[in-house]
């Protein structure tokens, strides 16, 4: 077994291929130098931290060694041979594989016109992208930041966290457009202009310059802004190259069927680099970028490399940090109609998404530390039985949401 | 040298659910199992500091509102990324209406 990608994704799979009891060899590559570790503390801890953390590996060395996975690290997987079963590294060694694995990720989205404004322009997706972050963010630092999304709006709340002077710069009229309801978005906003991050919304840059020692932001709107460096937290995109180079399907990400499945049955993809048929919404293509959707693919992935033959079952399911808050979305609320508030403590809430037939499509819950946890976690598993809650319980506090699941 | 500490009322607990109980300076997480026996494991997660009681309880597995990790409450087993550390369990008594749990 071949798994290329030594992401939360691929590591997974390795360690589920022999919970499941598969003895033969498993050779995990990764491209980066670092063991497996963990993405979602890049935009929180290691950026807030008074001391820069090492990566929060997933699994020691010791314990990849227990489990007999290879791991092969700075390595990349250039071509696949499909008809001979082999994947080709960098370095010209080539490995024989029965099944093999894509879990390769996603990239940032590039803005190709700042790159010859050098090291001021970053982008955030490895550790080592969040230790030069980390460079930019002291009391003396101003930090602009180009997308009002999950790890723009975490960077900048990190960002004040640690003293820095934050803009954030956001082309849609409200920042998370597409992620959450206004009324999440705006408990969001009023948190970040609470701790004096300058949201700047409806409006993009026009041009940025190198100024001698910092960058000069034009924005469309005429307004000017000063920076030490620019974040462009615009979106990701699959990493399909290798898929794409050894011509498997591609659709917004490498296309896999309900099992994982590419359109090589040897071959298998999953986490944030593939789109799959959801389950949950009849089928409808869709690819996350979540963490936990890629510790459940590689579940999944190993079992079926195997030859179980499984459906995916699980419901998207998100956190996002920023300051004291954390915001949680389970399900998407695409098609829905009807939106019912719960209160579950003092400055906590969730919002259930249902559709024209009463059915709950999604929940989002905000809310200090894990004050929405529990009822998001429980909104999750009615999404998955296609429930039709009753609006008026949802709704009501007194009732312990746990109780719908009993019916 | 055994400490016994009342936490709590029986009644304070739902079946299969948990309360959060702060003592010395420490928080634990106590639990009432669907089989209506008690127990008790540290209060915060092992994997980033966040109050268990918030979390969702089924079965023997108390679920991390945060991230959804799991703990076996009764044994402390850790019992699914991201958790991989076990969580402290507690000695629990029941005294007519009062649980009990034992420090050490
Ligand atoms: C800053 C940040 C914060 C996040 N915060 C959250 C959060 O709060 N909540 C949440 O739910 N999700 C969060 N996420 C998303 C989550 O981390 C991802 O969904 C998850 O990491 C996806 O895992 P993966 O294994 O599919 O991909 P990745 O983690 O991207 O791993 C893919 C790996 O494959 C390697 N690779 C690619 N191509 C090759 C090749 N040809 N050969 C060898 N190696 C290759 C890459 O170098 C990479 O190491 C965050 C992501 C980032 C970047
Ligand atoms: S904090 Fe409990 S699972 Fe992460």
């Amino acid at each position: 077994m071949v798994i290329v990608g030594a992401g939360e994704c691929g590591l997974r799979a390795g360690l589920a291929l022999r919970e499941e009891g598969y003895v033969g060899p498993v050779t995990l590559i990764g491209e980066e130098r670092h063991l497996p570790y963990e993405r979602p503390p890049l935009s929180k801890d290691i950026l807030t931290d008074e001391q820069l953390l090492p990566p929060r590996i997933v699994r020691p060395t010791e314990a990849l060694e227990a489990a007999g996975i290879t791991l092969l690290l700075s390595s990349k997987a250039v071509s696949i041979d499909r008809a001979a079963r082999r994947a080709m590294l960098g370095d010209g060694r080539a490995l024989s594989y029965d099944k093999l694995l894509l879990a390769t990720g996603a990239r940032p989205r590039r803005l190709p016109q700042l790159d010859r404004l050098g090291e001021r322009v970053l982008y955030l997706r490895g550790y080592d992208d969040a230790v030069a972050l980390r460079g930019y963010l002291d009391r003396r630092s101003r930090l602009a930041v180009i997308g009002g999304g999950f790890i723009g709006l975490e960077a900048a709340a990190a960002a004040r966290q640690r003293g820095a002077a934050v803009a954030v710069i956001e082309a849609q009229p409200r920042v998370l457009m597409r992620a959450v309801p206004a009324e999440i978005a705006e408990v969001v906003t009023a948190r970040h202009a609470a701790a004096g991050v300058d949201l700047i919304c409806g409006d993009g840059f026009a041009e940025i310059a190198d100024t001698g020692n910092g960058l000069g932001i034009s924005l469309t709107s005429g307004r000017r802004l000063e920076a030490d460096a620019v974040l462009v937290g615009v979106g990701a995109v699959p990493e399909t190259a290798l898929a794409e180079r050894s011509a498997l399907a591609i659709d917004n990400g490498i296309a896999v069927d309900e099992t994982l499945a590419t359109s090589d049955p040897h071959i298998f993809a999953a986490g944030d680099c593939c789109s799959f048929p959801s389950p949950v919404y009849d089928g409808r293509r869709i690819r996350l970028e979540a963490w936990r959707n890629a510790q459940d693919q590689g579940a999944l992935a190993a079992k079926n490399m195997l030859g179980a033959g499984l459906p995916i079952e699980s419901a998207p399911w998100f956190w996002s940090d920023q300051f004291e808050l954390t915001l949680q979305v389970a399900g998407i609320a695409e098609g829905a109609t009807n939106v019912v508030r719960r209160d579950v403590a003092e400055n906590a809430f969730i919002l259930f998404h249902l559709a024209p037939d009463g059915r709950l499509l999604a929940a989002s819950g905000i809310g200090p530390g894990g004050a929405v946890g529990r009822d998001v976690r429980i909104a999750e598993m009615l999404i998955m039985r296609r429930a039709i809650p009753d609006p008026r319980q949802l709704a009501s506090p007194e009732l312990r949401l746990k109780s719908l699941l009993a019916g | 040298m055994a400490n016994w500490i009342a936490a709590c009322a029986a009644d304070d607990i739902d079946e299969e659910d948990v309360i959060r109980f702060d003592h010395g300076g420490r928080t634990f997480a106590i639990y009432r199992s669907p089989d209506d026996t008690f127990h008790a494991t540290d209060g915060l997660c092992t994997h980033e500091k966040v109050h268990l009681a918030d979390g969702l309880v089924m079965d023997d597995i108390i679920e991390c509102p945060k991230h959804n990790g799991r703990f076996n409450y009764k044994t402390g087993e850790a019992r699914g990324a991201p958790v991989c550390v076990n969580l402290k369990i507690y000695p629990v008594r029941r005294e007519g209406d009062t649980i009990l749990i034992e420090l050490d």
